[in-house]
């Protein structure tokens, strides 16, 4: 290097640092992918991480654009800086897809998931469940005399934390919807 | 109303609109309304293959030896199957290929129906972009968007699924605007990477250029910029497999192909340089070896038109994202305009140290006069066929494709037609045909193994059907030569499954298909034997019986650097060690 009088990823002139940094730490990215809903389109985002080995960490579709006719998918993944990388260029790739945003590397965004838990249980266990809800803002959406189904809204932290308290008040059943996020406002 | 015709005919208005002058293709019962439209015109030509997947290897060649998309005619289930190694073979090479299938009727998707098959999604991981069309008004916008999509940005094969009610239906036909497509795939780069180039070649001094596919595919003028930029900082210039012709391989500056099994000098220069400019090609494993040793000293810059190969291997210093002739006139013109500076004592010395690596002469040989040498026979076809302007060469996979892509020549882009990314043997014939149809007077060999060439030896008759005067050149060494040289290096010789006990007479097979046919035994002979096979008029094919058990060299064994090369004079069995066997 010491005949080139250039640094390693940046120029002698311009202020650009060309050459990213990449470590080998696992990371947690929140990708939304626009994509025009024609057949198939999921399909080919979901080829693309088997096909080469990525992760899904959750993943939620819906069209979010009735007239243009685009849906958006928020794919929680994770892996080396390096592989988020090529992951957002890879989806790029897709014909269909209009737009990839790491929303974790371009700021602070919003993520929620809804939850809805089954939780069955009499007496005590039935009581400390309905007021650990409460706690947690959860919504009871079904009862019976012996159970609950409680709706919950929040970050997948939160949820996961709700189902360790649930575990052992009688959770029967329960399902997650993955995470929807967008980026905070400015 | 006017505009309103049959989906079929849709089909081949679109075919025509897009200056589609020959279609490759074979019938069957989903797609028989769009042959019966062929039928009723004369303007596009259409040849009959033998195989499906033969069509698309033929519409490669086509391809790749003209630069315009190559397209197919195939019917559902089997033909479309058959069509899946062609697919994925254009989409590793980045060629722009359509393919237009037959579908059951709308009505009978799903059911198991005779020759059905979900043709969408087999074909989806092997296709730049697929379509299924279930109304015959969609059928010209989707057809002139699969044109776009094939030829746009980083080319790659397509393909439309027509159910075959669709084709039976009446809708309305609409011409092409391409500029009103979503994709559209952004051609030029960013200054500041340009000017990081720039500044590197102005102080590098150990510069090379490492050129791949991508310049061809960029078309003739990306080559001729490319050319001018290299003969004006006089820095050497290797090649990858796809990218050779691109730069002439008799210039000044031109070290051979690099990689696995390419020069000795080419491997050294890439591992020692301190500049490496990466030009349209893709840090494929066959030529960065082991990654953790690849190139240790350079800097790297990487033109690309494709972002997602960007750091994908190898961690590059300067990215710069566009369409390589877009690029490589930016950077001529950058750097012109600051003065054409180059560190022209550091490569004046970088020479010197490169001239040394030629001296070790690769690419020598033990000759023989008793038995024909597969370099020697390569050796003969170069030096009787170079002054030939119009030759094109097509292989198969193997030793010989290997062989052929050393000691051959090669002067312009878009002459050389080899199965790169995929490997396919059974390639080389029936890409012979589609170049030989691309261009009817030219002097088109397919240098071929025999085990590669049996694989698709049924489009022998397509090049007599058509009087395809394709020179099939098949370098005969009864054996799976690359497998074998393989289980030489790192099984012990246990040569399990590598040699062909029961070959045809070739000269036979090719007089049955109505060719020609001639052996080759002898030295003595060959230069007799390649002169009838380029003067005869007519498909033929020579059967040159070789040396049996030649190795390929020089050679990166599996797992090692580049500057570990087996040369053809040091070869040991100690090449590769556990972990690089365990790579392909």
């Amino acid at each position: 290097m010491a005949a080139l009088k250039i640094k390693k990823g940046a120029t002698s002139r311009s202020a650009y640092n060309l050459r990213p940094t990449f470590s080998d730490d696992i990371e947690r990215h929140t990708l939304a992918v626009v994509v025009e809903n024609e057949p198939g389109v999921l399909a080919r985002v979901i080829g693309l991480f088997s096909g080469r080995g990525y992760n899904i960490e959750s993943l939620t579709v819906a069209e979010v654009d009735h007239m243009g006719g685009l849906s958006r998918i928020t794919i929680v993944t994770n892996g080396t800086p390096q592989v988020i990388t090529q992951i957002t260029a890879q989806l790029s790739r897709i014909v269909p897809v209009r737009e990839v945003h790491d929303l974790t590397v371009e700021g602070a965004t919003v993520e929620r998931e809804l939850a809805m838990f089954d939780v069955a249980g009499t007496g005590k266990k039935r009581l400390e469940a309905l007021r650990l809800a409460d706690i947690f803002r959860a919504r009871v959406v079904d009862s019976t005399l012996k159970s609950f189904i409680f709706e919950i809204t929040g970050t997948p932290e939160k949820i996961d934390a709700f189902a360790e308290l649930m575990r052992p008040l009688g959770l029967r059943e329960l399902v997650r919807t993955g995470v929807a996020a967008l980026p905070r406002g400015e | 109303m006017t505009d309103d015709m049959t989906g079929a005919r849709i089909v081949v208005h679109a075919l025509r609109e897009q200056g589609v002058d020959t279609v490759f293709g074979y019938p069957g019962g989903a797609v028989l309304p769009i042959y019966d439209e062929i039928f009723l015109q004369s303007d596009i030509r259409h040849v009959l293959v033998r195989h499906e997947q033969g069509a698309v290897h033929a519409a490669e060649g086509y391809a790749r030896s003209t630069g315009k998309p190559g397209v197919v005619f195939v019917t559902s289930g089997p033909g479309a199957t058959n069509s899946v190694t062609g697919l994925t073979d254009a989409l590793m090479d980045s060629i722009p290929i359509v393919v237009i299938t037959g579908q059951v009727p709308t009505f009978l998707i799903g059911s198991d129906a005779f020759q059905e098959a979900d043709t969408v999604g087999i074909t989806r991981p092997c296709t730049k972009h697929n379509w299924l069309v279930k109304d015959a008004d969609r059928l010209a916008p989707t057809l002139h968007e699969a044109f776009h999509v094939a030829v746009a940005g980083r080319p790659g094969p397509v393909l439309v699924d027509i159910p075959k009610d669709v084709q039976f239906a009446s809708g309305r036909y609409t011409k092409a605007n391409p500029s009103n497509s979503q994709y559209q795939p952004s051609l030029t780069a960013d200054e500041a990477s340009i000017e990081a180039l720039v500044d590197a070649i102005e102080t590098a001094q150990k510069p090379l250029f490492y050129t791949g596919g991508g310049v061809i595919n960029s078309g003739i003028k990306a080559s001729k910029l490319l050319c001018q930029l290299v003969d004006a900082t006089r820095f050497p210039i290797t090649s990858t497999l796809m990218g050779l012709g691109a730069y002439p391989g008799s210039g000044r500056c031109w070290l051979g192909m690099l990689g696995m099994h390419g020069l000795y000098e080419a491997n050294m220069a890439m591992h020692d340089c301190d500049l490496m400019i990466n030009v349209g090609a893709r840090f494929d494993d066959r030529i960065t070896g082991r990654i953790d040793a690849f190139s240790p000293h350079s800097t790297k810059a990487h033109i690309d038109i494709d972002p997602s190969s960007i750091n994908k291997i190898i961690h590059v210093d300067i990215p710069i994202i566009g369409d390589t002739a877009h690029v490589l006139k930016a950077v001529l013109a950058f750097w012109q305009s600051r003065g054409c500076k180059t560190n022209v004592e550091g490569v004046s010395d970088w020479w010197r140290q490169i001239s040394e690596w030629q001296k070790v002469d690769c690419l020598a040989y033990e000759s023989s006069c008793s038995t024909i040498k597969p370099q020697h026979a390569l050796a003969r076809l170069e030096a009787l066929t170079q002054e030939r302007k119009d030759r094109f060469i097509c292989t198969e996979v193997g030793q010989h494709q290997m062989w052929a892509a050393q000691y051959l020549k090669f002067e312009e882009p878009n002459h050389w037609m080899t199965s790169g990314g995929l490997g396919t043997m059974g390639y080389g014939l029936p890409a012979s045909i589609g170049v030989q149809l691309a261009h009817p007077d030219a002097l088109v060999i397919n240098v071929a193994g025999e085990a590669s060439w049996l694989m698709n030896m049924q489009e022998m008759g397509t090049a007599v059907q058509y009087n395809l005067p394709v020179k099939q050149f098949i370098l005969n060494n009864e054996r799976l030569g690359m497998v074998r040289q393989w289980q030489e290096l790192l099984h012990q010789e246990r040569y399990s499954h590598s040699w062909s006990e029961a070959l045809p007479d070739f000269v036979k097979l090719a007089e049955a298909f109505g060719a020609k046919g001639i052996v080759c035994k002898h030295p003595d002979q060959l230069d007799e034997v390649i002169m009838e096979m380029i003067e005869y008029d007519g498909p033929v094919l020579v059967d040159c019986l070789v040396e049996k058990h030649e190795n390929c060299f020089p050679m990166i064994p599996s797992g090692k650097p580049h500057n570990e090369m087996l040369l053809a004079t040091s070869a040991s069995d100690d090449g590769v060690d556990e972990k690089g066997a365990v790579m392909v």
